[in-house]
């Protein structure tokens, strides 16, 4: 009988995926709060990396008639050690769960573990993508990367001919001819010298070496041909030029970050805000190799600050817009060339400003920093409309860099930028 | 038949590297087949199918399976299974074997050739022939259709998707497998149909129930006036029913075709299983068994090297470990252990039998072996298979002890030990212990409110007065969800006096 064995490997190995999709279809809710807390928790740069998501055991659960605790039960057990017939044995801790029998009790048991699993950092994306409602042209140019460009990655023994690198070529033909002629050159060395007594002697007169010298030329001979016969380049001395393509980011940005942090700016603003500055850098991501980020608080006074103190410290008191634009200007001259970085920025306000400072905010913007700038985009995060909000109106009309909306929920964060990712869209189909 | 026939053909040594090839697996393969069939195992024909360890855990994830319908619940057995095996916590089984005709058994990529071997003996030679004879699972499943039917279930499942939304299917499929334990006719013996039958089938029985269902409720309530002499109850059902799947299916009275027909595959599904719950340790032990014995014959013909001896042996005496009582890792019977332990003892009975033997199993204590254990292996499960061949030597092998746990007793008892006076109460212990009537709890439907509120009754029948978890109130409300209307739940004791009810209102519409 022929026996058969199936060799399944390379058919198809993700057939959980359904599965899994359903699973996090259904605790969608639990992991969007997972993506949330960790985008709190996590620095702007780290945001794509996947995420543990906790969710408690008893939402998991799949209930199941099954007997509680108590009545009347015969167990047995095995390894007796020195129990006789009537001993009595006090009843252990946890409601005898330890003898219920087939495991049934330890799925049900201990129900505070938590079951977790870990997000991928594809889905962590997908999640995040999906609160801030991109549209799908969007997502897949931020998740793709637009440009590649070949490098110089060592030799190759096949390419194209104008890849040919001759020098190199020539370098091996060399060592080629070397390591296979050695051994004929060295006999052939061995031969002429011989030839050479054998020839004087002959010369001398000598009738046997006459014969001998015959013979000795043959030989030289042959292995003059043989050395001959070494070609001189070969198909495997060829080496080509290798090139490798790597995406490349064109060159470097910098990206500012400026927020008002008065008293008025709750948790829920700073984490509206934070996400517009995710949308920002990860968009920024893709297209640039280096990025620098600077963070700008501002209350009446404005502060470059790292990070940590950006999101998490507290001020209060009131409100200069300008002074972040003033910083912002000074850092530009100071550090960040407009010819050697591609200057973005992103601001994030409730919108309240000193009444007399909003008109000074649009002079700055577009006096002295829109001619710096790439793209500004200015988010506020508020319902309502206040000066600084009516100055910034009239700004948005007259300049195609400059773009700005109302956001009380993360989905209207992305339309700030449409502008941004449409023009990249734009240019690439081009 | 005292032992295996005798070899036919001259002896060569296998070769035994550790890395495996389709060449040496067929090899192996070859011998092992020749030894099974001198020993007159009857297997069905078998399938080996190699697969890479994610394969394996998607097949875990789906209940074994190579195929099954989706459901959330498959996706996170997925994940605790990759989690569990990623961080080392587990290994994974090294053999998973679908009875199915042909029988599909899978050989991890990882494994080393002795460990496929030994696969290869314990599931496509000795699990093979468990499906293959005995009496729970000729009764109760059909191995030739059972992969059609799941390819049939999936798409099924799929399409109800497609067309009445994943939520609405995946709320139903939660609520159908709570009941999936109480979807079996436990004395009723299923009949066979194919696949086409199957589906020839489905259209008629949607169209025929639903008529069924409305014939039921047609009994319009009276008008009042008319209503004066005593109306004769009619008892519905008119006896209490175990399946309350096949109950739903049949008689819930706002379920769709398709919802009627997802209840049934669930029903199918875990019909299916059925036998595998009530065989565990008669399946392991027999496996175990005859992978031991099929192993240790090829060696002593000359098949095997050393080497090879030494990596199964170790994996194998790691699965019929079993820990004792006062270990940290005790969680109760390895069925592995006592499976194994029971085969080859009346294996011991059957060649020599001492004078305990002789009289506690005067019919096989000398007798030949291998058709003993046949018999034993065909007509029982693990209930019957404890109750009629644990020995007393086994008893004292494992020192067994009973322990007597009554709630209104400050103490356990020790009921009973592996001496003369205790043989007896053990080995019928265990047995009960093994009876899936008594594991799990007894729940029939007991009656509907045809003329009122149209509300079904279950009643729980205690056994020994064990009380039914709290958690059965959940358990209700996919009750109430698939019978449509209030459901309620009465515990009555052994007296037949109600201790504790349960209710749960009609789902809003």
């Amino acid at each position: 009988m022929l026996q058969q064995i199936i060799d399944r490997r390379l058919a198809g190995k993700n057939k959980s995926i359904g599965n899994r999709e359903r699973f996090m279809r259904r605790y969608k809710d639990k992991i969007k709060e997972a993506v949330r807390r960790a985008i709190d928790g996590r620095g702007i740069r780290d945001l794509e990396r996947g995420e543990e998501v906790r969710i408690p055991k008893k939402d998991l659960s799949e209930p199941v008639f099954h007997h509680g605790p108590g009545g009347v039960r015969d167990m047995v057990h095995p390894g007796n050690q020195d129990y006789v017939r009537g001993d009595r044995i006090k009843r252990p801790q946890g409601g005898g769960a330890a003898g219920s029998g087939k495991g049934q009790a330890s799925d049900q048991g201990d129900g505070e573990d938590d079951f977790s699993f870990a997000l991928s950092k594809e889905e962590f994306m997908q999640v995040f993508f999906e609160d801030l409602a991109l549209p799908h042209l969007t997502r897949t140019q931020l998740a793709e990367v637009p440009e590649w460009k070949s490098h110089r990655a060592g030799y190759s023994s096949d390419g194209t001919p104008n890849n040919l690198h001759v020098v190199r070529s020539l370098r091996g033909a060399i060592g080629r001819r070397l390591a296979i002629g050695s051994g004929s050159r060295r006999a052939l060395a061995e031969l002429e010298a011989e030839l050479a007594i054998v020839q004087a002697a002959a010369d001398a007169g000598d009738v046997s070496a006459r014969q001998d010298l015959l013979a000795l030329q043959d030989k030289v001979q042959a292995l003059r041909a043989r050395l001959a016969r070494i070609p001189y380049l070969d198909p495997i001395d060829l080496r080509y030029r290798n090139r490798v393509k790597t995406p490349v980011p064109t060159s470097k940005a910098v990206m500012f970050c400026l927020m008002d942090v008065s008293g008025s700016m709750d948790e829920g603003r700073k984490d509206l805000s934070k996400r517009f500055f995710i949308l920002l850098y990860l968009f920024l991501t893709r297209h640039y190799d280096k990025i620098d980020i600077v963070f700008i608080r501002h209350h009446t006074q404005a502060q470059e600050v790292d990070e940590e103190n950006f999101f998490h410290a507290r001020e209060t008191g009131g409100t200069v817009v300008s002074s972040a634009l003033v910083l912002m200007e000074e850092v530009i001259r100071a550090r960040y060339s407009p010819s050697e970085w591609n200057i973005y920025g992103a601001q994030a306000s409730d919108g309240d400003n000193w009444h007399h400072d909003s008109g000074r905010c649009r002079e700055l913007l577009a006096d002295k920093i829109l001619p710096l700038c790439r793209y500004f985009a200015y988010v506020q995060v508020a319902e309502e409309e206040q000066n600084l909000w009516e100055e910034y109106t009239q700004l948005a009309a007259a300049s195609r860099h400059f773009a700005m909306r109302k956001a009380t929920s993360p989905d209207q964060i992305y339309p700030v930028f449409r502008d941004l990712f449409k023009k990249e869209g734009a240019a690439e189909a081009a | 038949m005292r032992g295996p026939l005798p070899l036919q053909q001259a002896v060569q040594r296998l070769a035994a590297p550790s890395d495996w090839s389709f060449e040496l697996i067929n090899q192996y393969h070859e011998v092992i087949r020749e030894t099974a069939q001198r020993y007159g195992l009857d297997t069905y024909p078998n399938q080996l199918e190699i697969i890479t360890a994610e394969q394996m855990m998607d097949a875990y994830a789906s209940v074994g399976m190579p195929v099954n319908y989706r459901h959330w619940s498959y996706g996170k057995e997925f994940i605790s299974t990759e989690k569990n095996y990623k961080r080392g916590h587990m290994g994974l089984a090294y053999e998973i074997v679908i009875n199915s005709n042909p029988c599909i058994s899978y050989l991890m990529e990882e494994n080393t050739m002795p460990m496929q071997a030994l696969v290869i003996a314990h599931a496509a030679y000795g699990h093979n022939s468990f499906f293959k004879g005995n009496y729970l699972f000729r009764m109760w499943t059909d191995a030739s259709s059972i992969i059609d039917y799941l390819v049939y279930a999936k798409r099924y499942v799929a399409e109800c998707e497609e067309r009445h939304g994943l939520d609405a299917v995946e709320t139903f499929l939660d609520s159908c497998h709570a009941l999936q334990n109480h979807g079996v006719d436990r004395y009723r013996r299923p009949a066979r149909k194919t696949l086409a039958q199957e589906l020839a089938e489905r259209k008629d029985r949607e169209a025929h129930a639903q008529q069924q269902v409305n014939d039921l409720w047609r009994t319009l309530p009276k008008r009042a006036d008319k209503a004066e002499g005593p109306v004769e109850v009619r008892r519905f059902p008119d006896e209490p029913q175990e399946n309350l799947l096949y109950f739903i299916e049949k008689n819930a009275p706002l379920l769709e075709p398709w919802q009627r027909e997802i209840v049934r595959i669930v029903r199918k599904v875990a019909q299916y299983f059925y036998p595998q719950r009530q065989t565990q340790v008669m399946n392991e032990g027999w496996a175990t068994f005859w992978h031991h014995r099929l192993l240790n014959q090829m060696y002593d013909d000359g098949y095997l090297a050393d080497g090879v001896m030494i990596e199964w042996l170790k994996s194998h005496t790691n699965v019929v470990y079993q820990p004792k009582v006062t270990d940290k890792g005790y969680s109760g019977f390895n069925p592995y252990a006592l499976g194994f332990a029971m085969y080859t003892d009346i294996k011991r009975i059957c060649e020599a039998p001492t004078d305990e033997d002789r009289q506690w199993f005067p019919d096989i204590a000398g007798a030949d072996w291998v058709p003993t254990l046949d018999a034993a292996m065909r007509n029982f499960k693990d209930e019957s298979f404890i109750g009629q061949y644990l020995s007393p030597k086994l008893m004292r092998d494992f020192r067994l002890f009973a322990i007597h746990d009554d709630e209104k007793q400050p103490e356990l008892e020790v009921a009973a030990i592996h001496d003369d006076n205790g043989y007896r109460r053990v080995r019928e212990a265990l047995s009960r212990q093994y009876d899936l009537g008594s594991r799990e709890p007894n729940i029939q439907v007991w009656n509907v409110n045809l003329r009122g509120d149209r509300s079904l009754t279950l009643r729980h029948f205690q056994h020994n007065d064990r009380p039914l978890d709290d958690s059965g109130q959940e358990v209700l409300k996919h009750v109430a969800r698939l019978w449509g209307f209030g459901v309620q739940l009465e515990s009555a004791n052994t007296k037949g006096d109600i201790t504790k009810r349960w209710a749960v209102p009609a789902p809003s519409h």
